[in-house]
């Protein structure tokens, strides 16, 4: 791409990648959640390959990477589910009791929100991945 | 007022997605269908959803743009057009049937049963500690469901990544 986009690339991609992880972590107090920031997250990554090329955005998040991040969000998710699940007889001994719209209000929303962003962010970035990545192979 | 404007425009979007002979075009119509869907569940009250259809429709318009860009796929116009109409207004014919049965069960636009609802937002706060009501139901009350949806996204994209592989591919 020319050098306005990469310049421009550069300034907002921090941007866009905090935003992520804060409409991920956020999502139990206002609208959001693990989806959103995920897709965001996922969304910044992308950015980077599309404007610096496949290499510089394979050297960031290598497909190993990828695949041990996804892997990770699906056994936590799994994980917290299995605990919640063996749990639920007593639901109110695992919530904080804090304040609400306070970021420690929950004990469980927060790990379920940063699963999901995880698998979600990490899915569609290695689906997109695969695209550029055969696109580029057909072409040579 | 607002939704009605947003729907009729959405239904042209969509008329005209299908109709632009032009296939970037064609995309970028589809996605006003999306961005006015987003707009369209921001003026019924609902944010995260706004949200999550707002991102997820800019990454399928960069995945379509990036799949359709510099291809010009072969557009099959002629033949059976007789079979084609027929089956296409007996379709139609259908689902109008079906949806007229279908719609008078359904509660007034608006006006839902608070059966459910009702006891997940009293009870919402005090068993998980979240003061946004849908994260709360999404992910606890209807946990099961979240983790299968996140389920298709993982499994979808390992099967992506196990066939368009490039380690131990036959040519």
């Amino acid at each position: 791409m020319t050098l306005i986009v990469k310049t421009i690339t550069r300034l907002t991609i921090g941007i866009i990648f905090i935003y992520g992880i804060y409409i991920t972590l956020q999502g139990h107090l206002g609208p959001g959640g693990g989806f959103a920031g995920g897709v965001i997250v996922a969304l910044s990554f992308i950015h980077i390959l599309l404007a610096f090329g496949k290499d510089v955005g394979m050297r960031k998040l290598t497909q190993k990477k990828v695949l041990f991040l996804m892997s990770l969000g699906a056994v936590v998710f799994l994980a917290a589910a299995v605990f919640n699940f063996t749990m639920r007889h007593n639901q109110e001994a695992y919530t904080l009791h804090a304040e609400k719209f306070r970021i420690f209000s929950s004990l469980f929303m927060p790990i379920y929100d940063i699963a999901v962003c995880f698998m979600i962010g990490t899915g569609l970035y290695a689906i997109f991945l695969a695209l550029a990545l055969f696109t580029a192979e057909n072409k040579e | 007022m607002e939704i009605y404007l947003l729907l009729i425009f959405m239904i042209v979007a969509a008329v005209a997605a299908l109709e632009i002979k032009d296939l970037i075009s064609s995309v970028i119509a589809l996605s006003a269908v999306g961005l006015s869907l987003s707009l369209a569940f921001l003026v019924l009250k609902a944010p995260n959803l706004a949200i999550t259809q707002l991102v997820v429709e800019l990454l399928c318009l960069i995945l379509l743009i990036h799949a359709t860009i510099k291809k010009d796929l072969p557009l099959v116009k002629d033949g059976r057009w007789l079979f084609n109409t027929v089956s296409t207004l007996a379709f139609v014919a259908v689902f109008l049937v079906f949806i007229y049965f279908a719609l008078k069960e359904l509660p007034v636009f608006g006006m839902p049963i608070m059966r459910v609802s009702g006891e997940y937002l009293d009870k919402g706060f005090s068993l998980t500690g979240a003061a946004n009501i849908v994260t709360a139901v999404a992910l606890k009350f209807r946990g099961l469901d979240s983790l299968g949806e996140t389920v298709v996204i993982f499994v979808s994209a390992i099967g992506v990544l196990a066939v368009m592989r490039k380690v131990g591919k036959i040519r």
